[in-house]
């Protein structure tokens, strides 16, 4: 490390693991998951906000991970794609998006993956165009976002049965 | 992209932040949400000596009623103000105006104080703040100033706040129950900032309106109350619309719009007005209902 | 739905019962990706990595002296300040030339410049340091003495020569050309009607959601450079690498994990990427440079950039005669190297008129250097631009006749009997369904019903459209486009497929995966062609290490050339499995089949023995084999074509928007496509594989635009002002398929990526003018701005141009 740069101890838990690290005060929150804890599930698209690449959940709430420092994680409960992956609701939606082919190069997935997992508990049942506006903060280059709509909608009636 | 280097204080309380203010003032940037001061700083738009963190003082983010008034904390998110029914029972066209913002991840972490403070003139926050005349909290550690929210906003990113000043609530007096109001927004794409919205007030009484407030985002350089226009307006027939097309048709002397390659000031000015006439239909339909 | 016609397969039949081509199918290792377990570039670091951040042009022309970079090198974490003067000894420069493009204009380049800068972004240092944020922090001391030259930036600039792009040149032409038919002044003079339009394309760009990254380690003992990029043709860039770095392409290693998206953007030799191979050989310690979003919006090409004046001549009896286009390209600083930045504006002129049959062609070309990024090689590239103009004029046709546009396209369609058929424009036509997608879209729009909601919602005073576009995308290129020009792209492909000790099928291919599903495909051909489920076979891709040299991702060949090459495998690897167990049991080759991992009699379906227990024996107990019995169970097959340089693929498009006159927004309410790309192996993958591409579509017809000012200083440097679709603003999109197979191959499939942009914007571009048409007005620019739709309906005052 180099010697002029200002540090932090952190403490929190992530996907359930207490975890201390010395954390450099500008490194953003997806940049310490990934480089530092090596869970880079969550990607990197813009670091403006814009693209939701970066989604981690932050005490039960989506985030923006390159619009957090990781130092605002003190003492925060962190859970990432990795995570989220052994629950409930982001497991059934991997299966439906599996199924639909909702993903091609999947650089967008565990951000849309989060998202639509939030959607999904506080609206069970949504429509095609609350699942397009509730993503609508989440870039997909690749697919026509259709497959993905279809695949949340699927997974919303697969959690209400 | 990574942020230039900078100090990160934490003050766990509103004295220490104040403190701090008073300490750092010009070289200190206060971190709330961090939804637009954090992009700034990984594009190093913004290199703040100092960064004072308000996320852990307690009681910031309080969303309740004392007395008459409803009290907004500076750090209640987006999202808990959306979400709340204290909120959309004492000032729904907060509510109306934060679906508007952003989208869901960055509801969950941006702040209603944030919003004012950057006094982006494209935001939503700021507008309905005017038209709703909410009082803007100002501590330092030297005290408090009730800034109405008519002279808060002094241009692009530019407020009325010093540098050793803390937003720290904007505080709403009721509207009476006859207040009908609408938000309306033309923006690019799905959660972008406003090219052009309006925010409107008014008291409707036997399908006339009475008192009312026009104030519009996107479209000058700040938000800010149209008295010609609530002039025009005041008792006018929702459903004449002759005299809504004649107030739109005067918003050309009144408005100063901002001037853009993509979007020329025509253009602003042209949304500006059909979102009045918008405006006279949704009412008009809601007094259907 | 038309009938496939006969296929004549070199190597066997396809069988009937493909039972995985043609399937539906979940792309297996998308389970890996769903978990958050891809490995993009970004992922990893070896122990020790460093970072490079790169000082970039502020302005878009200049000359420069860097005066200082001993500040910047003392920062503590620095390891390293280099310059051109660094890696000159390192990297040679490089310069686009084709024989394709006689006297192509296009100056030599650097890794980093040399005393003077053509377009604002071009990396002029670069710091290497242990974080990318203190190689950042370094950026801010580099010392410049910059001196700003006269720049070039729009296309009416670049005539006019007043300032060049590059002072040493006479203009800012790069490259000209003119062609046209014998009796073309003859055939537009006896035309009844001429129908003609200016049209404007702004610039565009890519937007993979992962920005290019690489990471270079270089093994000094070994003499190995060992380069982890995200990238679509490892193989070209592999000896694009050993030529500018001076190394045997045997010790350069060139890897792709997961690639977050491509669409031609990582196909070419990028500056800051080689300046980081070079850094990583010269200071023998790994190197990383992961674009950031504001250098990727600057410096990844940029395409379409073209103002295009078309002309086409009808007959009395509402038959097109001819087309005559004048294209104007801005190409940027420099051609891109190695496929050159002209080749898009060629494409333009090979796709006009595509779908329709015409006499008589003139095409005229100037492609413009500019002080701006440069352009390339983008999805569908130049076929958009040929589509939407075509479409329009068509449109204008149509309507100067009075006539449904759906009744002029379906006279003027190039018909099944009238192919082969080698158009003016050189498109060599074959094996297309123009007649049978149209007839498919008015079923799948269910055109009579969206009509009748067009013509009642007009009446209630509402600005709806319908348009369509029918169109012919170029797909598989052979060598003759690039390699008869003496540039180094491989058209063909390789698959290597051996028999592993489960009975499983292993194969590396040397396409490339970016996430369209290549592996997948070829899981599925090469499971039929040797006969066992596509779950237990797996395709490996990308390593320059493991797959042999070839063509990668680019003009949607995955399916139609290294998916053949996946069938000859198969076939080749069933005929040695066949003839092998034909000889353990006594029986004919002829009379086995292999079906589900199983050798069994073709007659009565009797088990005989399974893949496995043959692999078992043949790879553990060999000794066991009867004499003369041995079999090869690895083996490769190289296809290319040598024929056909291009495969033509079809379909038409149909969009239904409405205006809001209140904003000038445009809002699709609707979008339909029918296509033909030949035989198709995974409908689920080609459905949102096309869909995709017409949100692409979408995007350059509505929201898209690289904006540079008048001194080249570019406006679109964030995703908040360069604006991608997103989900809260798209329609359904309805998909339909007429499958034509490719008769030149046994699998039959032709390209699917790229049809979805090919069309899009024009059906868009056709339904605004459709919905402006009541009001006397209509557009020619693309993308379409909120202020021209109300310019165009009088809404709002000319004023200056945006
Ligand atoms: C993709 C995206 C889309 C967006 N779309 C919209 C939109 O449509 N409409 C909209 O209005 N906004 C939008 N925003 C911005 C968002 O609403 C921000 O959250 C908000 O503008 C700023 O609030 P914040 O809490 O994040 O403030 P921060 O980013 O933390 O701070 C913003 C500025 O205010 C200062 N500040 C913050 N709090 C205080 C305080 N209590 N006292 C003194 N100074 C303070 C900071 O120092 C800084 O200068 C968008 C953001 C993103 C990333
Ligand atoms: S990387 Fe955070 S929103 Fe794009
Ligand atoms: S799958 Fe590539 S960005 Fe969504």
């Amino acid at each position: 490390m180099t010697v002029d740069e200002e540090t932090l101890t952190i403490t929190c838990t992530v996907n359930g693991e207490a975890v201390r690290d010395v954390v450099p005060v500008r490194r953003s929150l997806v940049d310490w998951v990934r480089h530092d804890l090596g869970l880079t599930g969550s990607h990197v698209g813009c670091e403006h906000g814009v693209c939701g690449a970066c989604h981690v959940q932050v005490d039960g709430r989506v985030v923006r991970g390159c619009l957090m420092l990781a130092v605002q994680a003190d003492g925060a409960r962190v859970e990432t794609v990795e995570g989220a992956t052994r629950s409930g609701r982001v497991a059934v939606l991997q299966d439906c998006f599996f199924e639909r082919a909702a993903l091609q190069c999947g650089f967008c997935t565990p951000g849309i993956l989060l998202q639509a997992a939030e959607l999904l508990e506080h609206t069970p049942a949504p429509d095609r165009a609350e699942i397009r506006a509730a993503l609508s903060g989440n870039i997909c280059r690749c697919t026509g976002y259709q497959a993905i709509v279809e695949a949340v909608e699927e997974a919303a009636g697969r959690l209400r049965a | 992209m990574k942020p230039a280097r900078f100090r990160y204080l934490r003050p766990e309380t509103l004295e220490e932040a104040l403190a701090m203010l008073a300490e750092w003032g010009d070289d200190a940037a206060v971190l709330a949400g961090g939804q637009s001061l954090v992009p700034m700083l990984n594009l190093r738009m913004a290199q703040p000596a100092v960064l004072i963190d308000v996320n852990r003082i307690a009681g910031l983010d309080r969303i309740e009623i004392i007395g008459e008034r409803l009290h907004v904390g500076a750090r209640a998110r987006h999202a808990e103000v959306l979400r709340s029914a204290t909120v959309a029972r004492a000032a729904p066209l907060l509510a109306l105006a934060l679906g508007n913002v952003a989208h869901e991840a960055v509801r969950n972490r941006g702040t209603f104080g944030g919003s004012l403070a950057l006094a982006d003139p494209a935001a939503e926050i700021p507008a309905v703040t005017v038209c709703l005349d909410g009082a803007i909290l100002a501590r330092s550690s030297t005290g408090e100033r009730r800034i109405p929210a008519a002279s808060f906003f002094e241009g692009v990113y530019t407020t009325a706040l010093r540098p050793e000043e803390l937003l720290v609530g904007v505080d709403f007096a009721p509207l009476g129950p006859d207040f009908r109001f609408c938000f309306r927004e033309v923006s690019r794409r799905h959660g972008d900032f406003a090219l052009a919205a309006i925010a409107f007030a008014g008291r409707i009484e036997a399908g006339r309106v009475g008192e009312c407030r026009v104030v519009f985002a996107g479209v000058e350089e700040s938000p800010r109350r149209l008295a010609a226009v609530e002039a025009a307006l005041a008792g006018a027939a929702v459903s004449d619309e002759q005299a809504w097309r004649a107030a739109g048709d005067g918003l050309g002397a009144v408005l100063d719009p901002i001037e853009g390659a993509e979007y020329p000031a025509a253009y602003r000015l042209l949304l500006a007005r059909n979102l009045l006439l918008e405006t006279r239909r949704q009412l008009e339909e809601e007094a259907a209902r | 739905m038309t009938s496939a016609p006969e296929t004549t397969a070199p190597i066997g039949m396809i069988r009937t019962d493909t039972p995985a081509i043609g399937r539906s199918m979940p792309r297996a290792e998308t389970r890996r990706l769903l978990a958050g377990r891809g490995r993009y570039v970004d992922d990893g670091a070896p122990r020790g990595c460093l970072h490079a951040a790169f000082l970039r042009s502020p302005f878009a022309h200049a000359r420069f002296t860097i005066a200082d970079t001993s500040t910047a090198a003392g920062l503590s974490g620095v390891v390293a300040v280099l310059t051109a003067a660094d890696l000159a000894p390192v990297c040679r420069p490089w310069q686009c030339r084709s024989g394709a493009f006689p006297g192509l204009v296009s100056p030599v380049q650097r890794a980093l410049a040399d005393g003077r800068v053509a377009f604002q972004g071009e990396p002029v240092a670069m710091v290497v340091a242990e974080s990318r944020a203190r190689a950042e922090d370094a950026l801010d001391l580099i010392a410049v003495d910059w001196e700003e030259l006269p720049a070039v930036a729009s296309l009416a600039a670049a005539l006019s020569a007043e300032a060049l792009t590059h002072p040493e040149l006479a203009d800012n032409v790069a490259w000209r050309t003119e062609f046209g038919s014998a009796d073309f002044d003859a055939v537009f003079a006896g035309a009844d009607f001429v129908v003609e339009e200016r049209f404007a394309f702004e610039r565009k760009t890519g937007v993979s959601l992962e920005p290019r990254g690489v990471l270079a380690e270089f093994d000094p003992a070994e003499g190995l450079l060992d380069v982890r990029i995200s990238h679509q043709m490892p193989h070209q860039l592999q000896l694009h690498i050993a030529e500018q770095l001076d190394l045997p392409i045997g010790r350069v290693r060139v890897a792709c994990g997961d690639v977050g998206g491509g669409f031609g953007i990582k196909m070419h030799v990028y500056p800051d990427e080689l300046a980081t191979c070079a850094a990583a050989k010269l200071l023998g310690r790994p190197v990383k440079f992961v674009a950031d979003r504001i250098e990727a919006l600057a410096t990844d090409i940029h395409a379409r950039e073209h103002q295009v004046d078309a002309r086409m001549a009808v007959d009395g009896e509402g038959r097109i005669l001819g087309f005559d286009i004048h294209d104007v390209q801005g190409l940027g600083a420099y051609s891109v190297f190695p496929r050159s930045s002209t080749t898009e504006a060629m494409s333009v002129l090979r796709a006009m008129g595509g779908p329709y049959r015409f006499e008589a062609y003139r095409a005229r070309l100037e492609c413009l250097l500019q002080n701006k990024s440069l352009t390339g090689q983008y999805r569908s590239v130049g076929h958009p631009i040929a589509c939407a103009v075509t479409e329009r004029l068509v449109d204008l046709a149509a309507a100067r006749r009075g006539e449904d546009p759906l009744a002029f396209r379906r006279r003027n369609l190039l018909p099944v009997e009238a192919m082969p058929w080698t158009n003016p424009a050189g498109g060599r036509m074959f094996e297309l369904s123009h007649h049978a997608c149209l007839d498919a879209m008015i079923g799948l729009v269910d055109l009579d019903a969206k009509r009748e909601e067009v013509r009642a919602g007009r009446a209630a005073g509402r600005l709806l459209g319908l348009g369509f576009a029918s169109f012919v995308e170029f797909t598989a290129t052979g060598s003759q486009a690039y390699g008869a020009a003496g540039v180094k792209v491989a058209a063909g492909d390789t698959v290597v497929a051996s028999l592993e000790p489960s009975g499983s099928v292993r194969a590396q291919a040397s396409a490339s995966e970016i996430g369209q599903g290549v592996r997948q495909a070829l899981a599925q051909v090469l499971a039929d062609g040797v006969g066992l489920d596509p779950s237990n076979v797996r395709v490996e891709t990308g390593d320059t290490r493991t797959a042999p040299h070839g063509g990668g991702a680019w003009a949607s060949r995955g399916a139609a050339i290294a998916g053949e090459a996946a069938w000859r495998a198969g076939r080749r690897l069933r005929g040695e499995i066949l003839a092998a167990v034909a000889a353990l049991v006594q029986a004919k080759p002829a009379d086995l089949d292999i079906r589900a991992g199983e050798v069994v009699e073709v007659a009565t379906g009797t088990p005989r023995m399974t893949l496995a227990d043959l692999a078992d024996l043949v790879l553990f107990r060999s000794h066991e084999l009867p004499a003369g019995v041995r079999p090869q169970f690895t083996v490769a097959e190289q296809y290319h074509r040598d024929d056909d340089p291009f495969l033509p693929t079809n379909g038409i498009q149909a969009a239904m928007v409405e205006i809001d006159r209140a904003t000038g927004f445009v809002r699709l309410l609707g979008h339909w496509v029918v296509e033909d790309c030949g035989r198709i192996i995974n409908p689920l993958l080609v459905d949102e594989q096309i869909r995709g591409g017409v949100v692409q579509g979408i995007g350059e017809a509505l929201y898209e635009a690289c904006r540079y000012d008048a001194a080249g200083q570019f406006t679109s440097g964030t995703l908040a002002d360069y604006l991608v679709p997103m989900a809260g603003d798209l329609p359904e999109i309805a998909i339909g398929h007429v499958e034509t197979p490719y008769s030149g191959s046994s699998v039959g499939a032709k390209g699917a990526g790229e049809a979805g942009t090919c069309g899009a914007p024009a059906a868009i571009l056709n339904a605004v003018n459709d919905a402006l048409a009541p009001h006397g007005a209509s557009l020619a620019a693309l993308p379409i701005k909120p202020v021209s739709v109300l310019r165009a309906l009088g809404d709002l005052g000319a004023g200056e141009a945006p």
